[in-house]
């Protein structure tokens, strides 16, 4: 059985907002809502480094852990899902969540902020997969017809790799080996050895 | 080894003592020195593939671990972090300390009256009551008090169900009518919120002043108003000690609460991720406490003293209640105005 990862490689990610690019447009995400993001940092110095990240679908999810209305789900492929039927717009998810991943379509007095909406690994949501409702609540769902998330096909520089863990892992210890630098998979340690 | 060498060396005088000692710890310097000298260039760097494995990156790694800030195309809150610690902590303590402490706290506080109430019973009144009344609690006094503790009472259930529905009342009520319920608690929660540090606000303004203690409040708590020992009744003025208490515990929590609560409440207030982990985890340990805190007061104002719950209900008491819990207040009002004396603030 597969366990989705995904792995941004530093030293090749150039902040090209491809993978952003991607994920809006595949998804219809409404204006405001970004599920996936380019970091960077020293910008425009000497040992500048970018980041491209969205949710990590980590193991032991945090998000999961602190929802009140228990609405996330593991996939049987590892991939941290959550029905927006039962989300309450609480906001504990973004508050525990290590990478910032839950976003919210408003922020406004009272709490309000409507129901969190985060990058799925493009696998949809709980309705019938590739339905229409499933399309306009959690975008499209790749998965279920055997294909992987779009950010990371449309990287350019194929730094975002998305995929089996175990496989992504050995093409990017593969490239480390070759280019003789040292393995930066940051973020994995917070997201797949979780311990509370 | 060379103790010998340094006595040789040096003639034995009355103050060798100093020189001696002097001369060890150079020469222990000089060989521990010496012998870092050596480990690392000896051991350390013969073995050339291990130096080579610390990351001249790692120091910048651990400040994006941190949380530094970089830079982002993307608007919203916070999206230029890339990775927060803050709320592995928030988890950690919400999860296993806040829910796990708080059931035991209330729990074992209300089990703990129960015991109070079946093992001594509840304060009864020593007379029967007369039928001679005192108005005590004028109407908008009494408006102001339930309309807080109405308010109170929908914070304390729709807050509990944050913390605990999901273990509680998801097996009852199942996924989708536990989500409704909570939606609709979570509004309660945020709108009616404000409204009850309102009611908490002018409390504060209407009733501080028959509350600030004097010295015989504090010898009210010797035997807790007479509940318990048998000695005589401690005297009390219009408000006594226990009431006293109660009311500056709740502005204490009350006013912790609710700033922690407004902060939350309004993004206007600029919150930062951080920081509501923070604010969040004071609201919730205080409210638990609060809370706690009022099961006492519920029982006292209900079964707990006879009469007591009347005087918050009609406004009104009997003369025996007056006389048994506030005597000098009862002393007051039956001089001032024998027979129906007119609240006194
Ligand atoms: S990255 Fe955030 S939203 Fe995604 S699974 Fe982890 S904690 Fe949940
Ligand atoms: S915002 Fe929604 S998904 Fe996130 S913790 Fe609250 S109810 Fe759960």
């Amino acid at each position: 059985m597969a366990r989705m990862k995904f792995l941004c490689d530093v030293e090749r990610c150039i902040e090209c907002n491809g993978c952003v690019t991607a994920c809006n447009s595949e998804h219809d995400v409404p204006w405001g809502i970004n599920r996936r993001r380019v970091v960077t940092f020293n910008d425009g110095e000497a040992g500048e480094k970018s980041i491209s990240v969205a949710c990590m679908h980590c193991t032991d999810a945090p998000c999961a852990a602190v929802c009140p209305v228990d609405c996330f789900y593991t996939t049987d492929d590892g991939i941290v899902l959550h029905d927006k039927d039962l989300c309450i717009g609480c906001g504990y998810c973004f508050y525990a969540c290590p990478f910032g991943a839950p976003q919210y379509p408003q922020e406004s007095a009272f709490g309000m902020r409507g129901k969190m909406d985060k990058c799925t690994f493009c696998a949809g949501g709980p309705p019938q997969d590739n339905s229409q409702a499933e399309f306009e609540q959690y975008g499209r769902n790749r998965i279920a017809e055997g294909k992987l998330p779009l950010c990371a096909e449309m990287c350019a520089t194929k730094a975002l790799l998305a995929g089996d863990g175990e496989l992504i892992s050995g093409i990017y210890r593969e490239r480390v080996m070759k280019r003789d630098s040292r393995p930066d998979t940051w973020g994995w340690q917070k997201a797949y050895n979780f311990k509370s | 080894m060379t103790a010998p060498a340094i006595k040789g060396s040096f003639k034995v005088s009355e103050d060798w003592r100093p020189r001696a000692i002097l001369l060890m710890l150079m020469i222990a310097m000089a060989t521990l020195m010496i012998s870092g000298w050596i480990l690392h260039e000896g051991v350390f760097a013969s073995d050339t593939p291990q130096i080579k494995t610390t990351n001249p990156r790692a120091s910048f790694w651990r400040t994006v671990r941190e949380g530094q800030a970089g830079v982002t195309t993307v608007q919203g809150r916070e999206r230029t972090v890339l990775i927060q610690s803050g709320g592995e902590n928030w988890r950690r303590v919400r999860n296993l300390f806040l829910a796990r402490i708080s059931p035991w706290l209330l729990g074992g506080v209300f089990f703990v009256i129960l015991f109070f109430f079946f093992v001594h019973g509840p304060d009864k009144l020593k007379d029967a009551p007369s039928g001679e009344t005192l108005n005590r609690w004028s109407l908008p006094h009494r408006l102001l008090h339930w309309y807080t503790a109405l308010l109170f009472i929908l914070m304390a259930l729709t807050g509990l169900s944050m913390l605990f529905g999901r273990a509680v009342l998801i097996p009852v009520l199942g996924h989708h009518g536990f989500s409704g319920y909570l939606g609709m608690a979570i509004k309660i929660h945020n709108y009616g919120g404000p409204f009850f540090v309102a009611g908490l606000l002018i409390e504060i303004l209407a009733w501080f002043k028959p509350n600030i203690p004097e010295k015989i409040d504090f010898d009210w708590f010797k035997s807790l108003g007479g509940m318990i020992g048998k000695g005589p009744r401690p005297h009390a003025g219009r408000i006594n000690g226990g009431s006293k208490a109660w009311f500056w515990f709740t502005v204490l929590a009350g006013l912790i609460v609710g700033t922690t609560g407004l902060l939350m409440d309004f993004p206007e207030f600029g919150l930062s991720r951080g920081m509501f982990q923070v604010v969040h985890i004071i609201h919730a340990v205080i409210a638990v406490i609060f809370m706690t805190g009022s099961l006492g007061h519920i029982y006292l104002g209900s079964i707990g003293a006879e009469g007591t719950f009347e005087s918050m209900w009609s406004g009104k008491v009997s003369a025996q209640w007056a006389e048994q819990h506030n005597d000098l207040w009862y002393a007051e009002s039956m001089k001032a105005k024998p027979a129906q004396s007119e609240p006194a603030g």
